[in-house]
C-alpha cells in the first residue's frame, strides 16, 4: 500500500517538476544573460496552444514542433521590445503574457468553435527505459516516461556543461555580470541576448506542448496556469545554477504530489489548502534563498548603452 | 491621442484577420460601452470603478518605485475580508456594516501586500515574484472560503449567502446598477493625485522610485520605510476595491470575483502615465472596453478575450511610443548601470 503511495507521490511529482524545470531552465539562462522575462507564462501557453495546432495537423512530433516555433515567437516579441525598442522589461513581459493569453483565447475560440469543446490531441506515451525503469520504487516513476521527459534531464547536465565549461557559456554569465566588460572583450551583448530570449522560447514552448502532448491530451484556455511565474521563482530558488534550478522544481513538484501522500494518510485538509501550499513553501524558500544567493549582477537593468 | 487613434483603428483590423464581421462587432462594442445612458452607467462606469483602484494601486507603486504586480491578489483578499465582516454578526447597523466592510478591505489589501513588502525588505525577494505567488496563494485562499467556512448553508454552490441589502452600497441612480463604489474611485483619484504632488511623503515615494541610491545617501530619506509605506498603500487601494467590487456589484463571495481587475490595472496605470489624475480617464476607457467586450461576445458571437489583446497591445504601445512616462521609473535601474555623466563645458 504505502509504496504505492510513494510510487504515485514521485510520479506526481515528476510529472509536475519537468515542465517547470523545462521552463525555468531556459528562464534561468535569459536571467545570467541579464534579462528577466516575466512573459515566460506566454511562452508557455503559446507553446501549449502551437503543440494543439500542431498535433492536430502533424501529430505528436508536429506538435512539439510547433510549441517550439510558438515559444519562440513570442520569445521574439519580448526581444524587440527590450531589445530594440529597449522598453522596460517587466512592464513588457506582463504585457506579452496577457497578449498570449487573449491570442490563444480568442484563436482557439476562433478556430476550434465558440464553445470550447475539449478537443483530444494525439499524446506522447511513456517510453520504459530498459533496466532503469526496473529499479524498485523510483524506476516507473523516473524511468517510464514520455520521451520529452528524458530530454529535460538531459539538458540539466548539457546545459551545466555549456555554461561553465564552453567559451559561450563564459560569453553568456558575462553578459548577465557585467556587459560593458563583455562589450568590451568582445562579445556582441545584444546578440548573446537575443540567443538566450530564443533558447528561452524553445524550452518555454516545448514545455507548454508536455502539458498538451504528455499530459492534458487536450488543450485549456490558461492552461499555463501561472507555471511561468513559478519557473520564475524556481530559477532564483535553483540560485541561478542548473542543477539548483532542477532540485528547485523537484522540490516544487515534490510539494504539489504531497497532497497523495497525505491523502492515503488520512488528513481530511481542504483540497484548496493542499494547492496552495507549493505557492507558500515556494515564498517561504524565497526568503531563504534570496538574501544569500546574488542574482546576475546586470540582471534587469536597463543598458545604457547596448548598441 | 495618435496612439489612441492608431490602437482604435487596429481593432476592426484585429476582427477583420479573425474572420469576424468588424461592422456587427464595432456597433456592439460601442453599443455596448458608450453608446446609451445605460450602458455607460451600467456597464462602463461598474466596470471602471475596480479598475479605477487597482489602477491608483499599480501606478502609485510604481511611482515609487515598487512592481506590484500583486492587484489581483490583493484585490481578492480585501473581497475576502470583506465578506468576511460582511456575513459574520457584528451587531452593527446596516451601514455600519459597509463602513466595516471597505475597511477590513482596504486593511487586508494593504496587510496581503505588507507580505511582500516584509520579504522585499527583510529578505530580498523580488516583489516581481512574490506578489504573482501571492496572487495564486490569495485565489485558493477564496477557493477555500467559499468552499468551507463561508459557503452558503446548502453546501451546494461554492459562494457565500449574499449580503444583507442593508450592507451594501447604495445606488446612485435609479434603475441602473451604478453603486457608489465610484465616487469611492474618484475620491481616491482626487486623494492620491494630490498626496503624490503636495505631500512631502509623496515627494518621499518619488524619490526613492527615481533613484534610491541617491535618496538614501541624501540620508533624508529612509528608503526601506519608504517603499514599505508604498506597498502598504498600494495594497490597501486593490484591496478596498475587492471590498468595493463585493458590496457593490457582487454582494457574495465566489471564486471568480474578478476577471483580472488587477491585471488590467497595470495597462490602466500605464495608459494614465501613472498619473493619478490620468488613471480616472484610462480606467473609464478600459471599463468601456471590458464592458464592451462582454457586449461584443453576446450580441457578435466575437469572443470577449479579445479584449485582452487589445489591452496588452495598448501597454506594448505606450511603453513603445511614450517611452519618456516609463524611464523616469527606470532611472533607478540606469542610475546603477551608468556612469554619472559629466556636462560638457564646450557645448
Amino acid at each position: 500500500m504505502m509504496d504505492r503511495v510513494l510510487a504515485s507521490f514521485l510520479e506526481s511529482a515528476i510529472r509536475t517538476a519537468t515542465p517547470l524545470a523545462l521552463a525555468a531552465l531556459g528562464e534561468l539562462v535569459v536571467e545570467r544573460a541579464g534579462m528577466i522575462d516575466i512573459g515566460l507564462e506566454g511562452i508557455i501557453l503559446a507553446g501549449a496552444f502551437g503543440a494543439l495546432v500542431g498535433a492536430d495537423h502533424g501529430g505528436v512530433l508536429a506538435g512539439f514542433l510547433a510549441s517550439a516555433g510558438s515559444g519562440v515567437l513570442v520569445a521574439l516579441l519580448f526581444a524587440a521590445f527590450t531589445l530594440w525598442v529597449r522598453a522596460d522589461q517587466i512592464i513588457t513581459g506582463t504585457a506579452i503574457t496577457m497578449l498570449s493569453l487573449g491570442a490563444t483565447g480568442t484563436l482557439y475560440r476562433t478556430l476550434y468553435g465558440a464553445a470550447g469543446a475539449a478537443l483530444e490531441t494525439p499524446t506522447s506515451g511513456p517510453l520504459a527505459l530498459p533496466g532503469l525503469s526496473r529499479i524498485p520504487f523510483v524506476g516507473t516513476a523516473l524511468f517510464d516516461q514520455p520521451p520529452i521527459t528524458y530530454g529535460a534531464y538531459l539538458l540539466v547536465p548539457v546545459l551545466w556543461w555549456w555554461m561553465y565549461r564552453t567559451h559561450a557559456g563564459l560569453a553568456l554569465r558575462a553578459v548577465g555580470e557585467s556587459p560593458a566588460v563583455a562589450r568590451a572583450a568582445g562579445v556582441r551583448v545584444a546578440r548573446v541576448r537575443l540567443a538566450a530570449l530564443l533558447f528561452s522560447g524553445i524550452t518555454g514552448g516545448i514545455a507548454g506542448g508536455m502539458l498538451v502532448l504528455a499530459q492534458a491530451g487536450t488543450f485549456a484556455e490558461g492552461m499555463s496556469a501561472g507555471r511561468g511565474f513559478v519557473a520564475l521563482a524556481i530559477v532564483v530558488l535553483g540560485r541561478w545554477h542548473p542543477i539548483g534550478v532542477a532540485f528547485a522544481a523537484l522540490l516544487f513538484g515534490s510539494a504539489t504530489a504531497l497532497q497523495f501522500i497525505l491523502q492515503a494518510l488520512g488528513l481530511a485538509l481542504p483540497y484548496q489548502l493542499f494547492l496552495a501550499f507549493p505557492y507558500v513553501l515556494t515564498l517561504a524558500a524565497l526568503a531563504g534563498v534570496a538574501g544569500r544567493a546574488d542574482p546576475p549582477a546586470a540582471l534587469a537593468k536597463l543598458e545604457s548603452d547596448s548598441a | 491621442m495618435v496612439l489612441l487613434l492608431a490602437l482604435v483603428l487596429a481593432i476592426p483590423v484585429l476582427l477583420i484577420l479573425l474572420g469576424y464581421d468588424a461592422g456587427a462587432g464595432l456597433r456592439a462594442l460601442w453599443a455596448g460601452s458608450f453608446g446609451s445612458s445605460y450602458a455607460l452607467t451600467s456597464g462602463t462606469l461598474v466596470r471602471a470603478t475596480p479598475l479605477v483602484l487597482t489602477g491608483l494601486s499599480v501606478a502609485l507603486a510604481f511611482r515609487a518605485g515598487i512592481f506590484n504586480i500583486g492587484a489581483e491578489g490583493q484585490l481578492l483578499v480585501g473581497a475576502a475580508a470583506a465578506a468576511i465582516v460582511g456575513l459574520s454578526r457584528t451587531g452593527l447597523s446596516g451601514s455600519g456594516t459597509l463602513v466595516l466592510e471597505l475597511i477590513a478591505g482596504t486593511v487586508a489589501g494593504g496587510a496581503w501586500a505588507g507580505l511582500a513588502a516584509l520579504l522585499r525588505v527583510r529578505f530580498r525577494v523580488l516583489e516581481v515574484i512574490s506578489t504573482i505567488l501571492l496572487n495564486f496563494v490569495a485565489a485558493y485562499l477564496v477557493g477555500y472560503l467559499v468552499r468551507g467556512p463561508l459557503q452558503e448553508p446548502l453546501h451546494i454552490y461554492p459562494q457565500s449567502v449574499a449580503l444583507a441589502p442593508a450592507a451594501r452600497l447604495p445606488r446612485l441612480l435609479p434603475g441602473s446598477r451604478l453603486h457608489a463604489g465610484l465616487l469611492l474611485a474618484v475620491i481616491g483619484c482626487a486623494g492620491s493625485w494630490w498626496f503624490m504632488r503636495f505631500t512631502a511623503e509623496g515627494f518621499r515615494w518619488r524619490v526613492v522610485g527615481a533613484n534610491p541610491f541617491a535618496a538614501s545617501s541624501a540620508s533624508l530619506i529612509a528608503v526601506k520605510r519608504t517603499m514599505v509605506s508604498a506597498f502598504l498603500v498600494s495594497g490597501a487601494l486593490a484591496g478596498l476595491a475587492g471590498a468595493i467590487e463585493l458590496t457593490g456589484v457582487t454582494f457574495a463571495l465566489y471564486e471568480n470575483i474578478s476577471p483580472g481587475y488587477g491585471y488590467t490595472g497595470i495597462a490602466v496605470a500605464l495608459l494614465a502615465r501613472l498619473d493619478p489624475a490620468g488613471v480616472l480617464l484610462s480606467g473609464i476607457l478600459f471599463g468601456g472596453l471590458e464592458a464592451g467586450g462582454a457586449a461584443m461576445q453576446r450580441d457578435a458571437g466575437i469572443p470577449s478575450v479579445v479584449v485582452s489583446v487589445i489591452e496588452a497591445s495598448i501597454i506594448l504601445a505606450v511603453v513603445a511610443a511614450w517611452s519618456a512616462p516609463v524611464r523616469p521609473l527606470l532611472s533607478r535601474r540606469a542610475a546603477q548601470a551608468e556612469e554619472p555623466s559629466i556636462p560638457d563645458a564646450s557645448s
